[in-house]
């Protein structure tokens, strides 16, 4: 077998054969700045691969790129803020969550400042490395009081979520899926709203419970589970915080095990969210995290770094069936 | 065997064929791939032929001699040069160059500190300064006499923590540190986008001996470097002036130099026209 090779940043999250959409946020944004002129949008040297590229082009007079200084970036979208905008503020999520901490902490989160960061390369969607994956950013979002934080699923919820962060008073933290984006959720149906868990498919066996671009892969799990005569639900959690444990331990109730599935560390995100939902309710359930073990990923292709850490539709399945896995101690 | 105790010589001869065998890797190493960081790995060339065949205390059979100078490539996403440089200079095999990009390979697209001859992970740009003001301290603790050579980019320049380190370089009188600015006018949404000139006078104003000059001039750079010996209780910077793609004027007339994708009928010419540079 031939050995994958580590492309360029414009990869797009493959899962399956459906519809792809581009730049589904920065087409969301110019729609939105449109009716709205307290908008502005920020980036630090990367608006070429952040998808705000087409707000720079509808509004030139209402983009800033700092530079390469992600500090910088936050702290300038907080002034912005502070003077009546609203700040759309987009870098990779490794140099939001890990360089700027602080400034998101204090002069958004702890200030009540309207930015918006939108965080690009979540998880496993770049092969660059432990640079360049933020593999950890919802872990350490969700901890600082007053932040919404945000995991989208597709192109559909990523054009809602643009809205929505707006209507929403207080600074958010969304993921970013950026260039070509499948469009998994049907735009007519779903209404995304902060806070909110959706359950996309019921089902008494097994629940599967989702966050972001994984969920896409739940859906597919679950369609082959079915085939085999398992009946796996899919509960999708794009909201981390505000977390709709209520949500979560409904679902949990009409299943008989569960699997958390998310692009994140299985330490300190959903996983973790889930297992502390269920022992606040007093629900007692079987539950398996897939996601990125406890360690820094390597540079690699992305069909070969996500099967390393279990992250496929095949190892999902493998997991649900596994005897061994859900044994009684 | 210890490389290179540099003399007072200026090999500019030698110089400019080993920086044409690193161009030479590189266009092998990116062929296969079909993109990459090829600009920026072509704009370096001579200043590291001159670092690794020249300037550097080393030993290529020993990497992790205690008492080595250190070169820290802070902009990680250069690794196909630091890897050509590295194969030429016998740290690690030069058939291994095939592997570059490749899953599994020691030579990833951003430099990671496991393979032989790497003091730093690049990559989270701005690492390179003050992890290079701590292994210069830490040098003058311990009486090596070791020095400490530092490449960050006109891009790294926009990072807050570049200058709080060369603050703290100053400030500590490390006269056994030399910072290399790759200056090259790019970065990622393309020409530089915010001001940063004057190079030179933000550094020399920072307490920094500051030269500028031509970064793809061998004899230039071999003058600078020399220069930087001067035991003088100030760290040296040198501002290069670097042409993204030099050597391969089809990739420095580009205008997207910073991610360069290439279709497979335009590898042999780029290879015809290094080889026909002087
Ligand atoms: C801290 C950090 N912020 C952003 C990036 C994304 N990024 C990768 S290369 C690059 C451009 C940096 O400028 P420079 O090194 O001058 O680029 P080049 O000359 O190679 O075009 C950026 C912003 C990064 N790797 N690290
Ligand atoms: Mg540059």
């Amino acid at each position: 077998m031939s050995r994958g090779v580590t492309v360029g940043m414009g990869e797009v999250v493959r899962g399956g054969s459906r519809e792809l959409v581009d730049a589904p946020f920065g087409h969301a944004l110019v729609t939105l700045a449109k009716d709205r002129g307290d908008i502005v949008g920020l980036s630090a040297d990367l608006a070429k691969y952040t998808d705000i590229l087409p707000f720079k082009e509808a509004c030139p007079d209402r983009f800033f790129n700092v530079g390469m200084a992600e500090q910088n970036l936050v702290a300038v979208s907080a002034g912005l803020a502070k003077s009546g905008f609203v700040a759309y503020c987009t870098t990779y999520g490794v140099f939001a969550s890990r360089r700027a901490y602080d400034f998101i902490a204090i002069a958004c989160a702890h200030s009540r400042a309207e930015v918006k960061i939108f965080a690009g390369l979540p998880g496993l969607t770049t092969g660059y490395g432990g640079t360049h994956q933020a593999i950890e950013d919802l872990a350490l979002m969700r901890m600082v009081p007053d932040l919404v934080v945000i995991d989208p699923c597709d192109a559909t919820e990523l054009e809602q979520v643009t809205h929505a962060v707006v209507a929403h008073r207080g600074p958010a933290y969304v993921r970013l899926l950026r260039g070509a984006v499948p469009r998994v959720l049907d735009p007519r149906a779903h209404r995304f709203e902060i806070g909110r868990s959706y359950v996309l498919r019921e089902g008494e066996d097994i629940g599967l419970v989702s966050t972001g671009f994984m969920t896409e892969r739940a859906l597919d799990a679950a369609e082959k589970l079915a085939a085999q005569g398992i009946s796996a639900g899919v509960l999708h959690v794009p909201t981390i915080k505000p977390f709709d444990a209520a949500g979560v331990a409904a679902f949990a109730q009409r299943v008989g095990r569960l699997i958390s599935i998310e692009n994140h560390v299985v330490t300190g995100g959903l996983g973790s969210l889930v297992a502390e939902t269920l022992f606040d309710a007093g629900i007692v359930r079987r539950l398996r995290r897939v996601g990125i073990p406890d360690r820094f990923v390597e540079c690699g292709s992305l069909p070969f770094l996500q099967e390393q850490c279990g992250m496929t539709v095949p190892q999902i399945v493998a997991l649900a069936n596994d005897k061994t896995q859900w044994r009684t101690p | 065997m210890l490389r290179n105790a540099p003399g007072s010589d200026r090999p500019v001869d030698e110089i400019k064929s080993r920086a044409k065998a690193l161009r030479r890797h590189m266009i092998r190493m990116s062929r296969h791939i079909g993109q990459g960081y090829i600009a920026q790995g072509l704009g370096i060339a001579d200043v590291l032929a001159a670092l690794y065949f020249h300037e550097l205390r080393h030993d290529p059979a020993n990497p992790a001699w205690a008492e080595r100078d250190r070169f820290l490539l802070s902009t990680g996403h250069y690794s196909i040069a630091l890897w050509a440089a590295l194969a030429e200079a016998g740290v690690i095999p030069i058939d291994e160059l095939a592997s570059y990009g490749l899953d599994e390979s020691r030579l990833p697209m951003s430099t990671l500190d496991t393979t032989p001859g790497v003091e730093i992970i690049g990559g989270s740009l701005g690492h390179g300064p003050g992890q290079a003001v701590g292994m210069a301290l830490g040098q003058r603790l311990r009486g090596t006499g070791a020095r400490i050579f530092v490449e960050f980019s006109d891009g790294e320049l926009q990072e807050g923590s570049t200058w709080e380190a060369l603050m703290a370089g100053a400030s500590f009188g490390l006269d056994n540190l030399v910072a290399l600015v790759d200056c090259n006018g790019i970065q990622a949404d393309g020409a530089i986008v915010i001001d940063i000139e004057p190079v030179a006078a933000k550094l020399a104003a920072f307490g920094w001996d500051a030269a500028e000059i031509d970064g793809n001039d061998v004899a230039a750079i071999l003058d600078a470097l020399h220069e930087a010996r001067t035991p003088n209780g100030r760290p040296k910077a040198i501002v290069l002036r670097t042409l993204p793609g030099c050597g391969v004027p089809a990739i420095a007339r580009r205008e997207k130099a910073h991610f360069v994708r290439v279709e497979p009928d335009e590898w042999d010419v780029f290879a015809r026209e290094l080889e026909a540079q002087p």
